[in-house]
């Protein structure tokens, strides 16, 4: 298993969190929250992605 | 040194959820659960051995090996359901959280249920009337 998920999806954070201050100071708040949106949705989709890996799993290690 | 690793992303992962629960909540919700699967994978493996040497034991010491797959799968059903209500509980859900250990306990009562019959029945062998 890779721990670069846990920095990618810091960085996403870090990165929407940021741009949306700068948007909020350019007065473009609804932009800045369809950012929010956005980077929330694609961090979803990486985290469903590991969900489905992770059931996988523990179907097999303990045979549910 | 799983271990050195593992306090590692810990600690990494506490400053960055510091920094995104003041900013993006949300982010810092998926961050969590990440961590959890990320923790998960590492140790599954060690798990997983375990599990086979405990399931190697009885057959060797011939127990039905139907109880043994019965408390397997009780441990599946209680790790997937303190996984989720843990974070649940984290992101201020408290609501989710208790209905989710409310169905888990639910499902491991059906799964424990044959175990229960079983020992009644072997009750009823040993004192007959």
């Amino acid at each position: 298993m890779d721990t670069a998920i846990i920095f990618k999806i810091a960085g996403i954070g870090i990165l929407i969190s940021v741009l949306s201050i700068v948007l909020k100071q350019a007065q473009k708040e609804e932009q800045a929250q369809m950012l929010t949106l956005a980077g929330v949705i694609v961090v979803l989709i990486i985290l469903v992605q590991l969900l489905s890996q992770l059931f996988t799993m523990v179907r097999t290690v303990f045979d549910l | 040194m799983e271990i050195a690793r593992l306090v590692g992303i810990a600690l990494v992962t506490t400053v960055f959820l510091m920094f995104l629960r003041q900013e993006k909540p949300q982010i810092a919700v998926l961050l969590s659960i990440a961590f959890g699967i990320v923790v998960f994978f590492m140790i599954i493996g060690k798990l997983f051995s375990v599990v086979q040497v405990v399931s190697q034991l009885s057959r060797k010491a011939e127990v039905n090996f139907f109880f043994v797959s019965t408390v397997l799968k009780i441990l599946g059903v209680a790790y997937l359901a303190e996984f989720a209500s843990v974070i649940c509980r984290d992101a201020g859900e408290q609501a989710v959280a208790q209905k989710v250990e409310f169905a888990a306990k639910v499902i491991i009562a059906v799964l424990a249920l044959p175990i229960l019959v079983a020992i009644l029945e072997s009750i009823m062998d040993i004192m007959p009337g």
